[in-house]
């Protein structure tokens, strides 16, 4: 699984999930960013990009954390 | 160092999550400053981060490096002061737009016109964040606040217009959407030496957007998209075309004018005689 997520410190604005060109994230009914499609990742890092609260890191292949 | 690395070495520990409502482009802009000092690989004693008051402001408290979170308006001169005392620290200004053009104007352009070596950064949300919404000198005219519930009737102040006809000389833009380009550039205004302005457009979607009817973050996110263009581009616009976009990227630069901490240092020697 290459996204790690901080559900502590995400608040659900839902940014992530809208940029996301292969629709793997969406906001649950906790308010909190969920991967519903990680095996659609393609690893673009546009998640971690954009996402204000550092809550989504894309760790890509060969990086070790 | 990756992302999560960078925010583990250079935020302080326990301090996250930030305070910043969801969907505020603070957590963006900052993330971007601390990416900028990472690629410089700056040793944290080497950095000094400064702010006002505001939203944006209370960056300063989550970084780790040395810190002010100073008075409304004020961070300037406390960063002046900082400079002066030590000119070997990189200083970094981060401010909102009312603080840094409203209560901080005059501060700001008159640091601009000594062109003292500092990076500020201004999170341009087009708002009074904090306070709950009330218009600052950079709301767009007819955009709406609570103190201006018809729109706002004034001109807005164009910040890297201003800066640059007060003498500042590395002016630049970018917006949270263009989060590598702010990023880029604010590396650009450390390296410089002398008074860097970087405006970050970034979303207030609480006290701005949801009065002005912008949409969730994500659609403030796109607004910028669509209305951020790159110098290169807007060099080529035709006048009429340019209506309701804004230039990005490195509007300004010039070298080789003389810097304020400089210029005091040679003053103090040739004061002192050379003893
Ligand atoms: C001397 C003084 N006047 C007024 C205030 C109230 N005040 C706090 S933050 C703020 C405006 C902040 O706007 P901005 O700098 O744009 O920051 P934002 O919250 O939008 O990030 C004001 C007027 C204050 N704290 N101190
Ligand atoms: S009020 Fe606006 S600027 Fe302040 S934290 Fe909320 S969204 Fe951000
Ligand atoms: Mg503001």
């Amino acid at each position: 699984m290459s996204l790690k997520i901080y559900t502590n410190r995400c608040k659900g604005c839902g940014i992530c999930a809208a940029f996301c060109p292969k629709k793997v994230l969406a906001v649950n009914e906790l308010e909190k960013i969920e991967a519903v499609a990680p095996e659609n990742c393609i690893q673009c890092g546009q998640c971690e990009l954009r996402c204000p609260d550092y809550a989504i890191f894309v760790h890509k292949e060969g990086d070790e954390k | 160092m990756n992302m999560e690395e960078m925010i583990n070495k250079y935020f302080r520990p326990g301090r996250l999550p930030h305070i910043w409502c969801p969907g505020c482009g603070n957590g963006v802009v900052t993330g971007c400053v601390v990416k900028a000092i990472a690629k410089l690989d700056l040793p944290k004693d080497d950095v000094a981060v400064i702010s006002g008051i505001g939203c944006s402001s209370r960056a300063s408290g989550y970084l780790d490096f040395n810190t002010v979170h100073s008075a409304h308006g004020r961070a300037i001169p406390f960063a002046t002061g900082v400079k002066l005392a030590d000119p070997k620290l990189n200083v970094i200004v981060l401010t909102g737009d009312g603080d840094a053009t409203a209560i901080g104007g005059n501060h700001f352009i008159h640091a601009c016109r000594r062109n003292i070596d500092l990076t500020v950064v201004v999170y341009n949300n087009s708002i009074y964040g904090m306070t709950g919404g009330q218009y600052s000198p950079m709301t767009p005219t007819g955009s709406k606040a609570t103190t201006a519930p018809y729109g706002m009737i004034e001109p807005d102040f164009n910040l890297t217009e201003l800066a640059r006809a007060a003498g500042a000389t590395f002016v630049a833009r970018a917006t949270t959407f263009h989060a590598q380009m702010l990023s880029d550039l604010i590396v650009k205004g450390i390296q410089h030496k002398g008074f860097s302005l970087i405006e970050a457009v970034s979303a207030c979607p609480i006290s701005f957007g949801r009065q002005n009817k912008m949409g969730g973050p994500a659609e403030m996110m796109m607004w910028q998209r669509d209305h951020a263009v790159p110098i290169a581009a807007w060099d080529k616009l035709p006048e009429e075309k340019k209506e309701g976009k804004f230039p990005i990227g490195v509007l300004y630069e010039v070298e080789g004018r003389k810097e304020y901490t400089e210029a005091y240092d040679e003053l103090i020697a040739m004061a002192q005689g050379g003893k």
